[in-house]
């Protein structure tokens, strides 16, 4: 079974390497972050005393592997001349442990040598030529991920009788394709990155190449990798010995435990003695491997701040005090202060004490580049901050409530008085079920109707929102229809529990230029119907112009110019709006 | 359909590589099988007759190609010790295995579905207590489990029968104590990857577009999650519960040494032993065919949960 375990602990590795693929960091330091890490220093001496009282057992160990003493049969851990007592035929079990050692270290040798030879090759090789050997390796080391080993070990056995360097010779051909599919997906990447065609350029062999550069990028995964590996090998060889399958005449691991265990009712604690050191070294081994992906690709981690200062920042925010609400304003937000954290305990703010009123009817634009704290604003509106954002003070009041102090009152103004209308359509659609499953289901979350009510209804708006055929659109999974139609779903699910109140946010960012206008028409159209207030977040200058009423510009989490757009585009009073102004128009100059 | 048929004729051919592997492996050595029948006395004209007597003397393509043949006929030969049909002696070992790794496999889906969403949505020391103890569950040989269970629940406290198994049909009550110490020692390992990846699962789940849109529209937390992230997780999460079962399969070959439990590992590790070569194809067959069954179920559920999937 471990042998799959340690597939998955690869697949893992692999996963985040596909994600962010960093330089490892160098030589020293690493060997030095390894042991000042506590836990990376634990495992990493446990394993070297194992190894080397094992090696030494010759010099270090009370007596030989075999030595029996009659008067010792089962003797009790702790009496004399047996530190951890003695086995059914009086043997020392510490001296036989120590002895043992040197099976586990050399079928450890083998294991590693085998899989690591036969599955980096053949990764790099399928990486870097693709191709039929590839497809052939790649079905090959399938077909061996797919069996449990432990059965291949078994037919093994009636081949060569009880010999544990063979069995450990074929589980390492078993275990290789976690290698292989590790090196494979990390080549895949390196090679189509720029430092590989420059090296071909420049006329480099395609030995070189591998050589130099793609050996590199694989160095740290492959040592992580081994240390599972190795524990999966040590699991095997000491299960394999246990199961019968190994040599009686030689000590090892597997024989002291499966001796012991057949000798559980005449000797109790001796069963321990070995199981301890199986597991202790495996556990190791494990975790010396989290301590190495830690260390060696330190870019994997997120910053997380502590629970305790989390609720310290966030209990700063209500403590300050409510602003008077403004009666005609049915969204008003008011010194709304949004962070990250950052390093240790820190917090970076990306937005900046923002204020912003809308009112009935009005749809106002909120503009800025990307990362200037837009979609933080409106996310926030709707209470679906990322979980790691903290909001640091503010408050964002709907009709007079504010949504910030209470989640109860987030959650009852959610999609009844406020609703949201995503930017990238195909993918905010629940693929698993239908349009109308889904749409039904919003609906009824909030607003008491019946099933065929909540169908008639939104069949009704579904055409309104421009869907030509809507029963059949009801019965259809969101794969199935095109991304225009998705955002005039998306819409018809915002609009209907009839909100006071929607947030789009890009709305036709993602959509084709001709759809885009339509959306936008349809946008106004529902704003002017329904007497929404609509916050409409964008990059796109030309989208305010369209349909805006009114525009605030935001930079580095402030809003920095507040005003109509008639005034904005004709008289913009900060230089930030004036250089925002010119470079779309030069970015619509190139667009025609 | 097309797609199904393609898988089908993959496992056939997965199946054929892989009894044949078995297959060169067991009967490789010949002499040594008729040896081994014989005991160590026999001289080389016994061992001799012997093997024309076994039709170990044939071409190991030929021997492969009768074997085959008799699988299709469901004659898959007699033991060469006691002379039973490989076929009975498998049929009662066959329900203790299944019993041990269906049961392991139900429970597994359960708690680590449970314990992989309550680490994914609570986060914070719950999430890092599930992640400790899933790396040193999963890293844990079950062996070792199954060795501190009897050492804990069956010598130093007399809950459990120590060894043996009771047949359900003899006594039901009999038969579950028989068999929990087992279903526990497979169930440490194997919830805790499941756990794991269905954490993972469900966190991915969890970052994607259409939860926050959902949450936008007023659904509650709970039914966003137990409605709709679980309905998208359940893909990747049969996929770790295929898997679990190919490790169960080979899981079980251990334990059931360790509690004595007249099931298929126990058989073929015991044949092995004795060099009993009919015996341990067969039992390397019925292993092979589970796991091929369990990858093909795991690809047909995958299909009718996933939509996208289903219409292609």
């Amino acid at each position: 079974m471990s042998e799959i375990q340690a597939e998955s602990q690869a697949l893992e590795g692999t996963h985040f390497l596909d994600l962010e693929r960093e330089r490892p960091t160098r030589g020293r330091s690493v060997l030095r972050r390894l042991l000042t890490n506590p836990q990376g220093a634990v495992c990493l001496t446990f394993l070297l005393v194992v190894v080397l009282v094992g090696l030494a057992s010759p010099w270090v160990a009370p007596v030989g592997p075999r030595v029996t003493n009659l008067n010792a049969v089962n003797a009790p851990p702790f009496s004399p001349g047996h530190l951890l007592g003695a086995d059914a035929s009086g043997r020392d079990i510490l001296s036989r442990l120590m002895w043992g050692t040197r099976e586990t270290v050399l079928a450890c040798v083998i294991v590693l040598v085998i899989s690591v030879a036969l599955g980096v090759t053949t990764g790099l090789v399928a990486g870097f030529y693709r191709g039929r050997f590839e497809a052939v390796a790649d079905f090959v080391s399938d077909v061996v991920m797919s069996l449990p080993g432990i059965v291949l070990l078994i037919a093994l056995y009636a081949l060569t009788g009880p010999n544990i360097l063979a069995a450990m010779a074929v589980f390492g051909l078993i275990i290789a394709p976690s290698y292989f599919r590790l090196v494979r997906s990390i080549v895949v990447g390196v090679r189509n990155e720029l430092y590989v065609d420059a090296a071909k350029v420049v006329g480099l062999s395609d030995a070189r190449i591998i050589g130099r550069h793609v050996l590199w990028a694989v160095r740290a995964p492959v040592i992580i990798q081994s240390s599972f590996v190795l524990a999966a090998g040590i699991g095997i060889q000491a299960g394999v010995t246990f199961l019968g399958l190994g040599d009686p005449a030689k000590p090892s691991w597997g024989i002291v435990l499966q001796e012991s265990f057949n000798n559980i009712y005449n000797n109790r604690p001796g069963v321990l003695w070995p199981a301890l050191l199986i597991t202790l070294t495996i556990l190791a081994l494990v975790l010396l491997g989290n301590v190495l992906r830690d260390v060696l690709q330190s870019s994997a981690h997120s910053s997380t701040l502590p629970a305790r200062r989390r609720r310290e920042l966030t209990a700063r925010a209500r403590d300050e005090a409510l602003p008077m609400p403004s009666p005609e304003v049915v969204l008003s937000i008011r010194g709304l202060r949004i962070g990250y954290p950052a390093g240790d305990e820190g917090v970076r703010e990306v937005v900046k004490g923002v204020d912003l009123d809308v009112r009935r009817g009005e749809i106002h634009g909120l503009v800025g580049e990307s990362g200037s704290g837009k979609s933080q604003i409106a996310f926030s509106t709707l209470g679906i901050l990322p979980k790691e954002a903290l909001i640091l003070g503010g408050s964002i009041l709907l009709n007079g409530t504010d949504l910030v102090a209470s989640k109860d009152a987030m959650q009852r103004a959610r999609g009844r008085r406020i609703a949201y209308v995503p930017q990238e359509p195909m993918s905010n659609l629940d693929p698993s079920f239908t349009i109308g499953a889904q749409l039904t289901y919003g609906l009824r979350a909030v607003k008491k109707v019946s099933k065929q009510h909540a169908k008639r209804d939104l069949l009704a708006l579904l055409s309104r929102v421009g869907i030509k055929d809507p029963e059949r659109v009801f019965r259809l999974y969101p794969h199935e229809i095109s991304g225009g139609m998705a955002q005039r779903v998306l819409i018809c699910g915002a609009v209907a529990a009839d909100p006071d109140v929607i947030v789009a946010d890009e709305p036709t960012t993602a959509l084709d230029v001709t759809v885009q206008a339509e959306v936008l028409e349809l946008l106004r159209e529902l704003d002017e119907e329904r007497g929404l207030a609509m916050i409409l977040v964008t990059h796109n200058l030309g989208v305010v112009a369209d349909i805006c009423d009114t525009v605030s510009v935001m930079k580095d989490g402030q809003i920095v110019e507040r005003s109509n757009v008639e005034s904005l585009f004709e008289s913009p009073a900060r230089a930030y709006t004036q250089d925002l102004l010119s470079s779309s128009r030069r970015v619509e100059l190139m667009e025609v | 359909m097309l797609g199904a048929l393609k898988k089908v004729v993959r496992a056939v051919a997965v199946l054929l590589v892989v009894t044949f592997v078995s297959f060169v492996l067991m009967f490789g050595n010949g002499p040594g099988i008729a040896r081994a029948v014989l005991g160590t006395q026999a001289t080389e004209a016994d061992v001799h007759t012997k093997m024309v007597q076994l039709g170990l003397d044939q071409p190991l393509l030929v021997q492969y190609g009768k074997w085959l043949g008799g699988l299709v006929t469901g004659d898959l030969g007699r033991s060469f010790f006691s002379g039973q049909t490989v076929a009975s002696a498998l049929a009662t070992r066959v329900p203790v295995t299944l019993a041990l790794v269906v049961l392991t496999l139900v429970l597994t889906a359960v708690v680590s579905v449970l314990v992989g969403v309550a680490a994914a949505v609570y986060g914070g020391w719950i999430d890092r207590v599930v992640q400790l103890l899933a790396v040193m569950g999963a890293a844990i040989p079950g062996f070792i489990v199954a060795i501190v269970l009897v050492f804990a629940f069956a010598i130093a406290v007399r809950l459990f029968p120590a060894t043996g198994y009771v047949s359900p049909d003899q006594s039901v009550s009999g038969w579950l104590a028989s068999i929990t110490l087992p279903v526990l020692a497979l169930l440490v390992g194997s919830v805790a990857s499941a756990a794991a990846q269905f954490r993972g699962a469900v966190l991915d789940t969890l970052s994607r577009d259409f939860v926050r849109t959902l949450r936008a529209r007023g659904i509650s937390e709970r039914l966003v999650i137990f409605r709709h992230v679980l309905r998208t997780a359940g893909g990747p999460g049969l996929t770790v519960l295929s898997l679990q079962t190919l490790a169960l399969l080979g899981g079980a070959i251990f334990i059931e040494q360790v509690f004595a439990l007249p099931g298929l590992g126990q058989l073929g590790v015991a044949s092995a032993q004795q060099g009993d070569v009919p015996i341990v194809m067969g039992s390397v067959l019925v292993i092979i065919v589970f796991v091929l069954v369990v990858n093909l179920l795991g690809d047909l559920a995958n299909v009718a949960l996933n939509p996208k999937a289903r219409t292609r």
